[in-house]
């Protein structure tokens, strides 16, 4: 298909390997932190960690908003079904994620709860328009590229006078989570997890453009390349940043060109802000409180606000004990330091988040890494070999 | 999460901002309220039911030489 096998050409992969073994120093290493699921899943579907050199090895970030979703946001979620008797609109990759006592959404279906799984929010405003009598909340995560498609439907309900819908909303920002990466301990100071560059959002940024992490690349001195989610677009990224690190550069370049664009999609990002504004303050499951990180909709789409509507008190829930997501969503620790991993965890049986979404770090592992050479296995700190 | 694929746009009603995409043997309408000026034949990238941005042929055509190119520098050197 158009514009996906080009970028998926076996002859052009071993060709660009070879550019990036005869490029990249061997007296040096190269941790490239690819920030987005989407890119740990084509890392691993494609096997494009194995087409490296060993010293250049891929860092796996915490975007996956499913991922980084505190268990007490989905708890929040059930008891909308449960205590309200609304009806909850989900998109399918929150279904079988882990929340309290052992529930998922989707065991609260099967107990009789009315859980739906919508593609789009247009589903979730068509289930509010059939169902006039009943309360509808579209369950609303994910990070800018998902953000504009919720803000059309608050719009829409708006408009409509559909007073029965509305949003809870858990939309995150990606500036300000990798600005956390770059500022916590684990990378300052104690040094567990080193970046040396960031592999950038592909569809986050074909909303915000290349602009905003302009400020990342200047003030932590780390090159950023903006990176489409195909193999041969992260493995041309890759040897893009290996350049820079050699030059001792660090700017903002884009690959993904055939967007992203410097300035993104300005419609868009205007009905983004027409309808939301930042929080203080959100949780992060791996990454903590982290300051205007995420949205909540505006006063003046109030009756859109399952926040307003409804009580949401904030819950503080733990991990199940053992899971190690919260350091594997920093990059601090891989699945296979998990003790449950592969065991009591995995895809068909999640005990943790990463192991969900099929862009987690553990269910990449999962499916596509854990036969492989413990060796050669990204993360395990393995001495060049020139 | 952030998964979005490229299609073709095949109509277009901009009286609804609703417009229908092939991908391979899939059709499908989208809303492309998020797009300014969406034309027939335009490739679309679409996410959730909606279309994000347009896809430039130019762009992508630079993109894959820049891959060729990256090959090169190793045949020469090497």
């Amino acid at each position: 298909m158009k514009y996906l096998d080009e970028f998926r050409q076996r002859g052009l992969a071993l060709k660009l390997a070879a550019a990036i073994r005869a490029e990249a120093d061997p007296q040096r290493s190269y941790n490239l932190m690819e920030f987005c699921g989407g890119h740990t899943h084509a890392i691993f579907r494609y096997g494009v960690q194995d087409l490296m050199p060993d010293n250049v090895r891929f860092v796996h970030g915490p975007g996956c908003p499913v991922c980084v979703l505190p268990i007490g946001r989905i708890d929040n979620a059930i008891a909308l079904v449960e205590q309200h008797d609304a009806i909850l609109c989900t998109y399918g990759d929150m279904l079988r994620v882990p929340a309290s006592g052992r529930k998922s959404l989707l065991k609260v279906k099967a107990a009789g709860g009315d859980v739906r799984m919508v593609y789009s929010t247009q589903d979730a405003l068509k289930i509010a328009r059939d169902n006039p009598e009943r309360e509808v909340v579209f369950f609303a995560i994910g990070f800018e590229t998902t953000t504009p498609p919720t803000a059309v439907a608050v719009r829409q309900a708006q408009a409509e006078g559909l007073a029965n819908f509305s949003v809870f909303c858990n939309h995150v920002l990606t500036p300000a989570a990798i600005q956390n990466i770059l500022e916590s301990p684990d990378v300052r100071d104690i040094g567990s997890v080193s970046i040396d560059a960031f592999l950038g959002p592909s569809h986050v940024s074909s909303i915000i453009g290349s602009r905003p992490y302009e400020f990342f690349a200047e003030e932590f001195q780390k090159p950023v390349v903006i990176a489409g989610f195909e193999p041969l677009d992260v493995m041309q990224s890759a040897l893009m940043l290996i350049r820079q690190l050699n030059e001792g550069r660090y700017e903002v370049e884009n690959e993904y060109t055939r967007v992203v664009t410097r300035d993104g999609n300005r419609k868009a990002q205007a009905l983004v802000a027409e309808v939301f504004e930042l929080r203080r303050s959100f949780e992060w499951r791996g990454l903590g409180l982290v300051p205007y990180s995420a949205l909540q909709v505006k006063s003046a789409y109030a009756q859109q606000d399952a926040e307003r509507r409804f009580s949401v008190p904030p819950v503080r829930a733990s991990d199940v004990q053992g899971c190690e997501c919260p350091s594997i969503l920093r990059g601090a620790k891989k699945p296979t330091d998990c003790k449950l991993f592969g065991t009591v965890c995995t895809p068909d049986n999640p005990m943790g988040s990463c192991m969900v979404s099929s862009e987690g770090a553990c269910a990449a592992y999962w499916s596509y890494g854990r036969f492989r050479n413990p060796d050669t296995v990204p993360g395990i700190q393995v001495e060049s070999v020139a | 999460m952030c998964l979005a694929l490229p299609a073709r746009v095949i109509a277009v009603d901009t009286a609804t901002d609703i417009a229908t995409v092939t991908l391979g043997e899939i059709r499908k309408s989208v809303s492309t309220a998020l797009v300014e000026d969406v034309q027939v034949d335009d490739y679309v990238l679409i996410h959730v039911g909606y279309a994000l941005n347009r896809i430039s042929e130019e762009e992508a055509r630079r993109t894959l030489a820049l891959f060729a190119e990256a090959g090169l520098i190793r045949e020469d050197g090497s």
